[in-house]
């Protein structure tokens, strides 16, 4: 998975978009990330997408279908880091990420990740005592 | 109103969309816009070339700066001779796709633009022009 860094950090993953993504690099992505989630089981995926310049209706289906795939094999996603000029001209565009969770940057992001996958654990364990 | 500066790029394939996209940001920059103008019509050009790619089988696109004595501004056409357009006002009409598309394509570009015009022939082809201007 050479064209996309993936950096495990606890029970997470950080992956980071490189700019100007291709279609087929982005398809791959896909693939890539549901292989590795799979083999590795983090509880939480952080995909930073600082470095892209533009998130057209192409990508952002393609993200918001990732966060499901990832969400389907058992763990969150959080995508960080969108500058705030691509935030306001995707929101202009349209529901391109439908109901994917954004965080500013990868600490907020690993904030948000700590929150969820907690919050699952505690409630399972709440739950199983009654 | 002159056009300052006018070339045709080709639009055939994924790294054409690329190349455009690029194309495009490198015109802007020197006119004065602003990185969130910038943004708004790369990224209206890329939702345009991708349908015309997509849908048009190929095509091209135009770049103009144009300047008249009160604004200057940057105008992209894109245009493909592929199947065309049935209905363009259903086209246009967001979550509406043919393909597997957020069919947002259409109706977002118009909201990100100063400018909107498209023409379709069905068989004949598709043409888009839009355009941001610099007051
Ligand atoms: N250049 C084109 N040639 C033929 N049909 C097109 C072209 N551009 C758009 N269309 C049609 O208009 C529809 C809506 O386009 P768009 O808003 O970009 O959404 P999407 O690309 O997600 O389908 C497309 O599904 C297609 O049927
Ligand atoms: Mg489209």
């Amino acid at each position: 998975m050479e064209q996309f860094p993936v950096l495990a950090v606890g029970d997470f993953m950080l992956i980071s978009l490189r700019e100007d993504m291709s279609d087929t690099q982005v398809m791959n992505l896909q693939d890539e990330l549901s292989k590795q989630v799979t083999l590795i089981r983090p509880k939480g995926v952080l995909i930073d997408i600082s470095s892209l310049e533009i998130v057209g209706s192409f990508l952002g289906r393609m993200l918001s279908d990732i966060a499901k795939i990832v969400r389907i094999l058992g763990a969150e996603v959080v995508i960080v880091g969108m500058q705030p000029t691509v935030a306001m001209t995707t929101v202009e565009l349209g529901k391109t990420l439908g109901s994917v969770l954004t965080a500013r940057n990868v600490n907020s992001g690993m904030g948000m990740l700590r929150l969820k996958t907690m919050s699952s654990t505690s409630l399972a364990a709440a739950s199983g005592r009654s | 109103m002159n056009t300052v500066r006018d070339e045709i790029m080709p639009l055939q394939s994924e790294s054409d969309l690329i190349t455009v996209r690029q194309a495009v940001r490198i015109w802007m920059v020197p006119e004065g816009f602003n990185i969130l103008e910038q943004t708004k019509m790369v990224t209206a050009v890329s939702e345009l070339a991708r349908n015309a790619i997509t849908y048009g089988g190929g095509g091209e696109a135009r770049l103009q700066l144009l300047a008249d004595a009160a604004r200057r501004g940057i105008r992209v056409t894109i245009i493909d001779h592929g199947v065309g357009i049935e209905d363009i006002t259903k086209a246009m009409v967001d979550g509406y796709s043919t393909g597997s598309g957020l069919g947002l394509g259409l109706g977002g570009s118009k909201r990100l633009v100063d400018e909107f015009n498209i023409w379709s022939e069905p068989g004949q082809g598709t043409r888009v022009e839009i355009t941001r201007w610099k007051q």
